[in-house]
């Protein structure tokens, strides 16, 4: 890591190595591939949204490790009910 | 007391893991305990020479479970201390000449020989990595602080606990502490957060450990050595003391922390 590298806060190599890393054993540990992680998000956002509304583009899954274990995390917003305010309206 | 079998293992081959068996084997028997020491890597046989027995090997592992030896005739003991033995290794037969059921026999049989059994697995997680685990009580994983050999790691801690082999151990062997002050190298820390361990050690990276394969003699027996300094911590961690561990990183020459600090470094 060079002087200048330092100067203008370039992300250290051990920094990248770490981060990389952190992605790859989550793959590792799981099975779990990022593609396969994208196509259960596209079946969990079809499900959920069956049943209520939901804002799709803001989804956020992820496997977050606590010590050795993996646990899934999802974030799904859901979407303001707009029911009651149409009806005032009429 | 029966002897407690301690395999050191790695996933990825050239971490160090030979020279961390020898150095554990030459610290424990150089404190007076008495150890026997396992190259369990068949067909590619090291462990003599990092120890500086070669010369003396007239049985191996296979001769002993084969029934061609008794098992003191294949321990070699060592030239100069005389609590270490060596049981190498065969060189030319294939690897299918050991099963497991045959290293938790032979692991069973040595428990009344010594103190310690120490296994040097080979690198893998095929078969002759499963016989080193076999029959062991206790599985230390030897790493670098570099990203291959630090997601090996993380593949043989996952096999060791589904094995019921857990909670392994952690030694990060040739940690560079330049490299890591300026953050080219994963520190202990990131290391430890990623596979989530317990630490038993920590060995910088240190010339003298080449000098000792060299001539045969590891490290350990040198005093001044700053990695035979940290095997030898380790050695009496093994043996349930409680050692400090150094800071590696805060040590350093002035001119290294001169240039450190103008950012040279």
């Amino acid at each position: 890591m060079s002087f200048l590298d330092k100067l203008f806060g370039r992300k250290t190599s051990a920094d990248s190595a770490k981060e990389r890393l952190q992605l790859v054993l989550i793959h590792d540990r799981t099975d779990l591939t990022p593609a396969e992680l994208d196509s259960l998000r596209d079946d969990l956002i079809a499900t959920i949204s069956r049943h209520v509304s939901i804002d799709a583009h803001n989804v956020q899954i992820d496997v977050e490790h606590d010590g050795r274990s993996q646990r899934l995390v999802a974030d799904i917003p859901l979407k303001a009910v707009t029911r009651r305010r149409s009806r005032r309206t009429k | 007391m029966p002897a407690q079998v301690i395999t050191l293992t790695s996933g990825k081959g050239g971490v160090g893991k030979t020279t961390a068996v020898a150095n554990l084997a030459v610290a424990l028997a150089s404190s007076g305990t008495k150890v026997v020491c396992i190259d369990g890597d068949i067909g590619l046989r090291n462990l003599d020479v990092i120890l500086g027995l070669e010369n003396r090997i007239v049985y191996d592992i296979v001769d002993v479970i084969e029934g061609r030896c008794r098992l003191k005739q294949a321990m070699i003991r060592d030239k100069k201390l005389t609590d270490l033995y060596l049981i190498p290794a065969a060189q030319t037969r294939d690897k299918n000449a050991v099963s497991a059921s045959d290293m938790i026999r032979l692991a069973k049989d040595l428990r009344n020989e010594c103190e310690y059994v120490l296994i040097d697995s080979p690198a893998g997680i095929e078969r002759g990595f499963r016989n080193a685990i076999a029959g062991a009580d206790r599985v230390i994983v030897v790493t670098n602080p570099e990203i291959s050999a630090v997601r090996d790691a993380d593949r043989v801690i996952g096999i060791l606990e589904a094995e019921g082999k857990g909670p392994a151990s952690l030694i990060i062997n040739r940690l560079n502490p330049t490299l890591v002050r300026n953050k080219d190298m994963l520190s202990p820390e990131d290391v430890l957060d990623l596979l989530a361990i317990d630490l038993i050690g920590i060995v910088p990276e240190d010339e003298n450990v080449l000098v000792g394969s060299n001539r045969g003699a590891p490290v350990a027996l040198d005093q001044k050595s700053r990695a035979g300094q940290a095997f030898r911590n380790i050695a009496r961690r093994l043996k349930g003391e409680t050692v400090p561990f150094i800071d590696w990183e805060s040590q350093g020459g002035f001119w290294e922390r001169l240039q450190r600090l103008t950012g040279r470094k």
